[in-house]
């Protein structure tokens, strides 16, 4: 696929915009693919990067990006013009519950740059005539990202651990979980952040998907590489996942 | 075009080229990237005689040209291979390998046994050589005494071509190599993981869960050549060459040091289709070295 923007975000992140020559394949909100990143000898395997949205019209596939090692760094120095190798799309992704539910009320909750495939699924939970709420943490205002995207597709809540955007704290203190009673939580981010929504969804009796981001190296199911441990044992994240219920997993929470 | 059939044992390889035993799952993942019936044959994941939950997470570990993986074995037992794996692959136009494991001489014995049931598989693949379990695998790769001791009693049971995959970890290969045929192995396969570890600075935490790992990838091949070559002059079997090929000329080079055929492993992870363009490479390097068969490569190095 060719790089057609590769836009910086502030200092420590990017969006990375690829075209197809031929139409791009179906793919489902909590998919990712595996990004061959060629130009770093530092870099062996793959990285695994979430979808963060799917632009139809322009046939372009988004992906958000935090510059954290050499890897995402490289990434971030795509130019346009550039090809790139990726396999796609992969993983499972998330529920998208039918339009006829008596669940309405859908949390999406992101930390970091674990938003990127909360946009993709609030696109397609608005196509199918949901109204999704956001709640998006972050450390500060300046990691808060693509925030006017959101605001297309729901109603959209934030926090920053520093106050400098939004209520201050962590997503799991913002004071619309005490106001609304939600009937079905997303969330992706941090894994501690995680956790804390998965004790939050149980403690509430929500119906809770968390997305993991366990190393892996093939992306396929062939390595066995990024196993969780589950109530069926150890699964593949990259096959079985990478979107799970927290039913099934084996989370101390 | 030249002749690129090869044969190990009584198995017959349309080309000298197949996937490493847990790298390429039971080949099917790979369909939707490749045609996997043009590969030589595909070593499909290692199998145990019981179901085997694998190490805990995390078990992998990159390092500069490779990864190290702590997967320990994970698979859901011989019965579920016969039963699940076994009626899909069977139809396949190339040759399916299965890499069989054990903890004791009985359980690698009763899994060949299974194995063995199973009309279209032509070979096994001994693995005395996991650097990732506890008990068993490695353990009786490391000794000549332990490879004698389950490569006789797995060559009592099973009638068709046996290849026995040896450890590097070891003082010298060509001493294990020498105890396998002497027990009636078909052919060799070289090497498995090199091991290895992993620390996180920052934590002061080892990587893998296992503390240490097995090291594949690009880091490996000069020492995996360099002991196909030393095994080569040692034995008449067949040697199966592995060890951080990733394209064309890597094979060549293992051809040369004396491998009869070769096996593309952790690279399946960075190009799902990287063995298809090595089986193209190797017939584009006989054409115009003017090489009528394959075969004539192994060994073929002047020094």
């Amino acid at each position: 696929m060719k790089v057609t923007e590769n836009a910086n975000l502030h200092d420590n992140y990017c969006l990375l915009k690829l075209r197809a020559d031929g139409a791009l394949p179906e793919m489902r909100p909590g998919q990712f693919v595996q990004v061959w990143v060629t130009h770093s000898p530092a870099v062996f395997l793959r990285r695994p990067i979430s979808i963060h949205y799917v632009d139809r019209e322009r046939n372009e596939l988004w992906l958000l990006i935090q510059k954290v090692g050499e890897a995402t760094r490289a990434m971030a120095a795509y130019s346009p013009g550039d090809t790139l190798n990726l396999l796609l799309p992969l993983g499972n992704g998330f529920t998208i519950l039918s339009k006829t539910s008596d669940k309405r009320k859908l949390l999406l909750i992101g930390g970091g740059v674990g938003i990127a495939p909360l946009l993709f699924l609030g696109e397609r939970l608005q196509a199918e005539g949901f109204a999704p709420n956001f709640l998006l943490g972050a450390r500060t205002k300046d990691d808060l990202l693509q925030l006017e995207d959101f605001q297309r597709f729901g109603t959209v809540y934030t926090t920053t651990e520093d106050g400098s955007q939004g209520e201050k704290g962590y997503v799991t203190q913002h004071s619309i979980l005490g106001k609304t009673r939600f009937d079905y939580l997303y969330t992706c981010g941090p894994k501690p952040m995680m956790m804390a929504v998965a004790r939050y969804a149980a403690s509430a009796l929500i119906p809770c998907e968390v997305s993991l981001e366990n190393t892996m190296a093939c992306g396929i199911g062939a390595c066995l590489c990024c196993v969780e441990n589950t109530t069926q044992g150890h699964v593949c994240v990259c096959t079985e996942g990478p979107v799970f219920n927290i039913d099934k997993l084996k989370w101390l929470i | 075009m030249a002749d690129l059939r090869v044969n190990i044992g009584k198995l017959s390889l349309k080309n000298p080229v197949t996937t490493a035993s847990g790298t390429f799952g039971y080949g099917t993942e790979y369909a939707d990237f490749m045609d996997i019936e043009r590969l030589g044959g595909i070593f499909v994941k290692g199998t145990t005689l019981e179901a085997r939950e694998g190490n805990p997470y995390p078990r992998m570990a990159e390092t500069p040209a490779g990864m190290l993986n702590a997967v320990g074995l994970q698979n859901k037992g011989a019965e579920y291979f016969t039963d699940a794996i076994y009626p899909k692959l069977k139809e396949l136009d190339t040759n399916i390998i299965v890499n069989v494991s054990g903890s004791s001489i009985d359980s690698y014995v009763a899994c060949a046994e299974k194995i063995a049931a199973l009309g279209k598989i032509p070979a096994i693949e001994l693995n005395i050589s996991c650097p990732n379990v506890k008990k068993g695998g490695m353990a009786f790769g490391v000794s000549a005494a332990g490879a004698a001791e389950v490569v006789r009693a797995v060559r009592k049971v099973y009638p068709r071509t046996l290849i026995v995959k040896l450890s590097p970890n070891v003082t010298d290969i060509t001493e294990i190599a020498k105890a396998a045929e002497a027990e009636g192995a078909d052919s060799l396969s070289l090497i498995n993981t090199l091991l290895g570890m992993a620390i996180d600075a920052g934590k002061r935490k080892p990587i893998l869960s296992t503390v240490t790992g097995g090291l594949s990838g690009p880091c490996v091949k000069p020492i995996s050549l360099r002991m196909v070559w030393q095994t080569y002059q040692a034995v008449k079997i067949p040697i199966i060459g592995l060890g951080g090929i990733s394209n064309w000329r890597d094979a060549v080079e293992f051809l040369l040091a004396g491998a009869a055929a070769i096996q593309i492993g952790t690279y399946n992870f960075i190009d799902p289709s990287a063995s298809l363009d090595v089986i193209d490479g190797i017939n584009a390097y006989c054409d115009e070295y003017g090489i009528k068969s394959v075969s004539e490569l192994s060994g073929a190095l002047e020094i």
